[in-house]
């Protein structure tokens, strides 16, 4: 099992949640969140006043997976969430220990 | 038999004048309940979405609160005692007592101010414009005083700066009163002079005595939700209209002048804010276009019931760019905190507003003036009476001198008895949950 950890654009959540459910991925968790990487942020104005915004608005999604459907998702997350311009984001894939169902303690690959 | 018209007798000639007496104050006495009610919601909700907006969100409950606190503190106290300090006789600077406890203000006309509705109705109508102009001080002192004294400073502020101010320009023998017989005749339609340049140079006061805001300029303080400022300032447009309009105290064609010039006023401000800065920011903001519309509605307030529509459109435009300038330009120059901009919009839309009425106001929209024997005379300087943009400017004069000194003296008593600014760490958790205990946004629950 590993999880897969995306950093992406709001705007291709329901993108890249379409194209993970097309490879057979069911479960996920979507967190919203504010971030940089090289991209930096922009500045505002209220009335005269200069404000830089360098967090900006991001969607974190987070799924764990069995072993051979990690190379699939991450395509699925990159053909759905690449613009191509700077601030598309990052994937992150980490090996995770264990698994537990709490309706039935299920365990393993099985409780995914 | 002829059809030939009977003369009617004096007993029916009496009863049909009393009818249309009683139709006309029907007319005029459901307009001016409107517009009472329109002012009200001036300040809330309009004023308090429109503040509410711009603090951060820790604030936000706090700022609505000082408006919402005008609402009930100076309803009582006008009852008690503002009401009779503003419209009783009294002297040139003041009212008497006659009309503490609102003695003798019943649902009888009184001529001298409108011949047409209950004093009653008067006196409500005015109570509205008395909430509000404190209410827009608090725009100066946001984000950083005690509601303790927040309250206390603008009881004071209502009984020793608004009802001398009001009096002297809409009170039976007061100093500026242009229809009653004033030795400095202003004009003030609507409270140029009594509501912004008062509210808007007490926050000049206010924001230097009680300085910046912990970090400011250094940290940023952007508007938690120029939704709901936006929100609010389109209430305040709507309300204006009774504001204005509901000036002329009457439902006719007065009514109609103020309450087009009041619009034109608005419309054309916001154009002009919005320009300046598209011109030179290269974006027109969402609250630029609100801040110039409010500016514009600052500004046409004295000559809403004086001025023709075109002069309207002028008075909004140069309203517009000057406030603009104002608040991008002079309040970073000198760097006063003046938070949400009271002193900007209001104490310079207010000024420039009562001086352009000088010279926009004409005898073919109000025949204020007359002579001795009932001729209209010139009102401003379109119809070549350049005297009145002296006679504005004296009303401008009293009305900043009187703000600077009474609320300078208000603001250092209050100092003394209960302190002015929250601690610290007050400030940096904010006021809601310091002040009231209270968040405005409870995303757990």
């Amino acid at each position: 099992m590993q999880k897969i950890e995306a950093v992406i654009q709001p705007s291709k959540l329901d993108a890249v949640k379409d194209a993970l459910v097309e490879v057979g991925i069911e479960g996920m968790t979507i967190l919203e969140a504010r971030g940089h990487g090289r991209q930096k942020g922009h500045t505002e104005f209220y009335r005269g006043r200069e404000y830089t915004v360098d967090l900006l608005p991001k969607i974190k999604l987070e799924t764990v997976v069995p072993d051979e459907l990690v190379e699939k998702a991450i395509q699925a997350i990159l053909s759905a969430a690449r613009s191509g311009k700077i601030g598309d984001g990052k994937i992150f894939v980490s090996k995770i220990d264990e698994a537990v169902r709490i309706r039935n303690d299920e365990r393993g690959p099985s409780a995914l | 038999m002829s059809a030939m018209a009977q003369t009617p007798s004096s007993d029916q000639v009496a009863k049909l004048q009393a009818q249309i007496a009683a139709a006309q104050s029907g007319a005029d006495n459901s307009w001016m309940l409107i517009s009472s009610a329109l002012v009200l919601m001036m300040t809330g909700p309009g004023l308090a979405l429109f503040y509410g907006g711009l603090v951060r969100k820790k604030n936000v409950l706090g700022t609505m609160m000082q408006s919402f606190a005008m609402m009930a503190i100076v309803t009582v106290l006008w009852a008690f005692l503002t009401y009779s300090l503003t419209f009783d006789s009294g002297t040139s600077f003041i009212g008497g007592l006659h009309h503490i406890f609102l003695k003798g203000v019943g649902l009888n006309p009184d001529p001298d101010y409108s011949a047409t509705i209950p004093l009653q109705t008067y006196m409500i109508y005015q109570l509205m414009f008395a909430i509000i102009t404190p209410a827009l001080i608090t725009g100066a002192f946001a984000e950083r005083m005690k509601f303790s004294a927040m309250a206390l400073f603008l009881t004071l502020w209502s009984i020793f700066v608004y009802s001398p101010m009001a009096h002297m320009v809409w009170g039976k023998g007061g100093l500026l009163n242009a229809s009653l017989g004033g030795r400095f005749p202003t004009l003030d339609f609507a409270g140029g002079t009594v509501v912004h340049v008062t509210s808007g140079v007490s926050a000049l006061v206010c924001a230097l005595y009680l300085g910046k805001r912990l970090g400011y300029p250094r940290e940023a303080t952007p508007p938690h939700s120029v939704v709901l400022s936006f929100i609010g300032a389109c209430l305040l447009w709507v309300g204006w209209f009774g504001f204005n309009a509901g000036s002329a105290l009457n439902s006719g064609t007065l009514a109609t002048s103020a309450f087009v010039n009041t619009h034109f006023g608005a419309a054309a401000a916001a154009l002009g804010w919005m320009a300046a800065e598209w011109i030179r920011n290269g974006k027109p903001s969402a609250l630029g276009g609100i801040s110039g519309a409010v500016a514009g509605l600052v500004a046409i307030t004295p000559a809403a019931g004086f001025v023709k529509p075109m002069s309207a459109l002028v008075i909004g435009l140069a309203a517009g760019i000057f406030c603009y300038f104002m608040v991008f330009k002079v309040k970073n120059r000198f760097g006063y905190d003046d938070s949400l901009d009271a002193f900007g919009v209001h104490g310079a839309g207010g000024t420039l507003g009562a001086i352009l009425t000088g010279f926009f106001a004409s005898s073919a929209i109000n025949p204020i003036f007359k002579d001795a024997n009932g001729n209209t005379l010139p009102s401003g300087a379109v119809d070549g009476n350049w005297h009145q943009v002296l006679n504005q400017l004296v009303g401008v004069a009293i009305a900043w001198v009187i703000s600077i000194i009474g609320t300078l003296v208000l603001l250092r008593f209050v100092d003394l008895v209960v302190g002015l600014r929250v601690p610290r760490e007050h400030e940096v958790e904010g006021l809601d949950l310091t002040q009231h205990g209270e968040e405005g946004y409870d995303f757990a629950s």
